[in-house]
């Protein structure tokens, strides 16, 4: 199926990405894309959208099982509260790009900007560029993988998600620290790499960030750290 | 909210349609500022003169404004009416005297901006009315910048509106709030500047104006801002020559810019910039917080 955004209305394209079964749904193209808002909303199915252009805010917010297919940039809040499935940035993606994110992937292709992944809770972002400050702020779980580099305060505040970066770290937030790459935490990069179609970098290029777990309750001994 | 654009040529071909893509942008930012908008645009300076924007409710203030002028002895060499507001053009160094003039006679007009090159229209309404009030789409210039309201610190009002100009050729739009308004409002006056409403863009410009009459170029006076301004902001000025951006350390607020060989824009949103010629090709990019960003065309 085919959308032109010059001629159907976003909420059209939307209500029959809606209708679709849940399995078995095929593809759908979307073309004359002008930066609209909430693009490809609400998916339950697992259909590929293959969006032809760049969207405004909020592209693939609450997305479960289809694969979002973003050839431009995204703005801010791309594959927020996403459930599962997979959503692909070809260009760059503004602030939050996978906030609240439960399941799935995301996959950046250029960079991502501030607060990438914050308060995740389970999926998989892959940036292939850098991404800017205070990502991954008070992340639950999942994995957040960064090619390039990362900005100020990486992790601040982070619970159990995993953070994997290549490049330089400009500072780590509160209660984030290195840790160390034991073979396991390599085969999983190794995976998500691949998931994310990556394979010019090396996983021993990377090193490892988590949480030092000592800001979950409150403690007056850890006073001086929050 | 609030929604903000900005275009600069690099080409006579952007020139000549300034008003055109600026009306166009500033049209597509509507929701997010529905309550008023503004522009300044920077047009036909001419040697040994400088022009004055003013604006009242009842356009029939401007009546005979030329003739009080010229009474008093000040060079005025032609007023372009339109709606709200009209353009004088007067001798350089007799704007000051032009002022007090206004401020005795004619206490209703109200100065929007005075410049070699820059003029200002704002009123309160929706985007679209506001552009097609004054006839942004057929004006050209050099650059210009717009804005779109949705009011959080002062009041709906024309004056309230966006660009603040506080400096010749000077101006500034805001995406954000400032939360030290209040004391730099009082330093800015203690320091002998003239800051006229009580809303918070009006002194983040006034600080700017003050900082470049300290000597600084608009690129170090934004840097010394960082340290200054206290809230949300991302700015958008216009000066004589060019624009500058500056995003607050946080950079909450959206901003994304485009560059090809004939133009610089700037959005609060990529909606914005989708017009553009030769924007499927452009460099976009957002700007990075805390960091200035300038373009300038020779004197």
């Amino acid at each position: 199926m085919n959308f032109d955004l010059t001629e159907v209305t976003l909420r059209a394209f939307n209500k029959a990405l809606h209708e679709l079964p849940p399995t078995n749904a095929g593809t759908l193209e979307v073309t004359g894309v002008q930066g609209q808002h909430a693009m490809a909303v609400g998916a339950d199915t697992d259909a590929t959208v293959h969006v032809r252009g760049s969207v405004g805010y909020y592209c693939a917010g609450m997305n479960k099982a289809a694969t979002i297919h973003v050839h431009g940039s995204a703005g801010p809040g791309v594959a927020e509260n996403m459930m599962s499935g997979k959503v692909i940035i070809e260009g760059d993606a503004s602030q939050y790009a996978g906030a609240t994110s439960h399941g799935g992937m995301l996959v950046v292709r250029g960079n991502a900007s501030s607060r990438c992944g914050i308060s995740m809770k389970g999926s998989d972002i892959v940036v292939r560029g850098n991404i800017g400050h205070m990502s991954a702020f008070m992340a639950q779980k999942g994995n957040l993988v960064v090619c390039g580099d990362a900005g100020d305060a990486l992790g601040d505040s982070i619970y159990e998600a995993r953070i994997f970066v290549r490049g330089e770290v400009a500072s780590l937030g509160a209660d984030c620290i290195e840790k160390d790459m034991t073979p396991e935490h390599l085969e999983d990069l190794k995976s998500l790499l691949a998931e994310a179609g990556i394979d010019d970098v090396e996983p021993s290029e990377f090193r490892r960030y988590g949480s030092a777990r000592k800001l979950y309750t409150f403690n007056i001994d850890n006073a001086g750290a929050y | 909210m609030c929604g903000i654009v900005g275009l600069f040529a690099k080409s006579p071909e952007i020139e000549a349609e300034m008003g055109a893509h600026l009306s166009a942008m500033l049209i597509t930012m509507s929701d997010r500022g529905p309550d008023s908008a503004g522009f300044a645009i920077y047009r036909d300076p001419v040697g040994g003169q400088e022009k004055l924007t003013v604006q009242s409710e009842d356009p029939a203030e401007f009546d005979g404004l030329l003739e009080l002028f010229r009474s008093t002895g000040i060079a005025a060499h032609e007023m372009l009416v339109s709606d709200t507001h009209a353009i004088l053009r007067l001798d350089v160094g007799q704007t000051e005297a032009a002022r007090s003039i206004l401020a005795e006679q004619r206490p209703a007009i109200r100065i929007m901006s005075r410049g070699n090159a820059i003029e200002i229209y704002k009123e309160v309404g929706l985007p679209e009315e506001v552009s097609n009030r004054f006839g942004l789409s057929s004006m050209k210039g050099s650059h210009a910048v717009g804005h779109t309201r949705m009011a959080t610190e002062s009041a709906v009002t024309t004056l309230g509106a966006h660009p603040f100009s506080t400096a010749p050729d000077q101006c500034l739009v805001h995406n954000g709030s400032m939360s030290n308004h209040n004391n730099m409002r009082r330093e800015l006056r203690y320091a002998g500047r003239r800051v006229e409403t009580e809303n918070d863009t009006e002194v983040a410009a006034a600080y700017l104006s003050w900082r470049m009459d300290q000597g600084q170029n608009l690129g170090a006076a934004l840097e010394t801002g960082l340290k200054d301004y206290d809230g949300f902001y991302t700015f958008l000025v216009g000066t004589e020559t060019g624009f500058g951006v500056l995003r607050d350390p946080i950079a909450c607020k959206p901003a994304v810019m485009a560059e090809t060989e004939d133009y610089v824009a700037f959005g609060s949103e990529y909606r914005a910039l989708v017009n553009l010629p030769g924007i499927e090709t452009a460099k976009v990019w957002e700007p990075e917080p805390a960091t200035v960003y300038f373009w300038e065309r020779a004197a």
